[in-house]
């Protein structure tokens, strides 16, 4: 317990990607909450990738997290400017109510 | 090594408690809030394991830029205000058991995977020790992230590129009834139809925009 280890990282990160996981299906509030729900999930990944990095001693992982943090924030703007025109052409971003595609 | 183990479980806890807040919170800006909440937390665990240029750009593209943007996207389109409705209709709980066996699932497996690196550990060959050298961790990471990974430090430069545009593009509107200043009109202007010489006769005025 006190000796802490890569173990403890991996475990952490993989607690909260499960709870990004359980954000998404349990949302029934607005898309956005879901947004950040694949926020949590993509820190899950960068939390993973630093720990191996760190107690591997090899930098790939480091670099791969900065990547990752750039895919993360160009998505996170595309799905912002997204959720902004739907709501602009049909006046709500509730979940249960955007069924436009039918899917 | 206690310092260590104290400042981890710390961080660690204040994460998953605010990571639950996000999905669990009932005002969409309390889930805003608590998501900076977790980035700065884990910012701090990769500080703490020797990560420092990661941690400092989580905290300046993570806080300083996504979280902002979220807030401001939560504040423009006035969703604060919608209450959090989980568990009421059948349409709502229908899903709540799936979520929760498939993020069960999920958590099991990863958990497996580690358990897994626990009982054959001769597979990685793993210090334990952080890596103790000379140079910090950022000139390191710039010296790798400069010479080998060139080429994917530049395709992550036109993501964020395309980014930009597709976001300006999707939001970008025209509204109806709002003078612009039309730069083209301007140029292109002749002097035929801009200057109009009148014979005024005397005693009389000119009338002008009739």
């Amino acid at each position: 317990m006190i000796d802490i280890g890569l173990g403890h990282y991996l475990t952490l990160g993989a607690v909260i990607f499960s709870i990004g996981v359980i954000g998404i299906f349990l949302n029934r509030k607005n898309i956005i909450v879901i947004l950040m729900s694949i926020e949590l999930i993509l820190l899950a990944v960068n939390i993973n990738l630093v720990a191996f990095s760190i107690y591997l001693g090899d930098l790939a992982g480091q670099v791969f997290t900065l990547f990752i943090l750039t895919v993360a924030a160009a998505e996170a703007a595309i799905g912002l400017a997204i959720i902004v025109v739907y709501f602009r052409n049909s006046g709500t971003i509730r979940v249960e109510e955007i069924d436009k595609l039918k899917g | 090594m206690i310092a260590h183990a104290i400042f981890f479980y710390t961080f660690s806890i204040i994460a998953v408690v605010s990571a639950i807040m996000v999905t669990a919170s009932k005002n969409t800006v309390h889930s805003v809030f608590f998501l900076i909440l977790d980035f700065i937390s884990i910012s701090c665990l990769f500080i703490m394991i020797g990560a420092e240029f990661l941690g400092m750009i989580m905290l300046i593209v993570y806080v300083g830029a996504v979280a902002v943007l979220f807030l401001f996207v939560v504040m423009m389109l006035n969703v604060a205000q919608q209450k959090n409705q989980w568990f009421v209709g059948q349409q709502s709980s229908r899903h709540i058991p799936v979520g929760l066996i498939i993020s069960t699932l999920i958590f099991f497996e990863i958990i497996i995977v580690i358990g897994g690196w626990k009982y054959k550990p001769e597979i990685f060959d793993i210090n334990n020790s952080i890596t103790q050298t000379s140079i910090s961790n950022t000139h390191s990471l710039g010296q790798i992230l400069y010479t080998d990974y060139i080429h994917v430090f530049q395709i992550s430069g036109m993501i964020l590129l395309v980014a930009m545009i597709g976001a300006i593009v999707l939001t970008f509107r025209q509204r109806s009834g709002v003078k612009r200043q039309s730069y083209i009109k301007q140029i292109s202007r002749e002097r035929a139809e801009g200057v109009e010489v009148l014979e005024v006769q005397s005693n009389k005025g000119v009338k002008i925009d009739d």
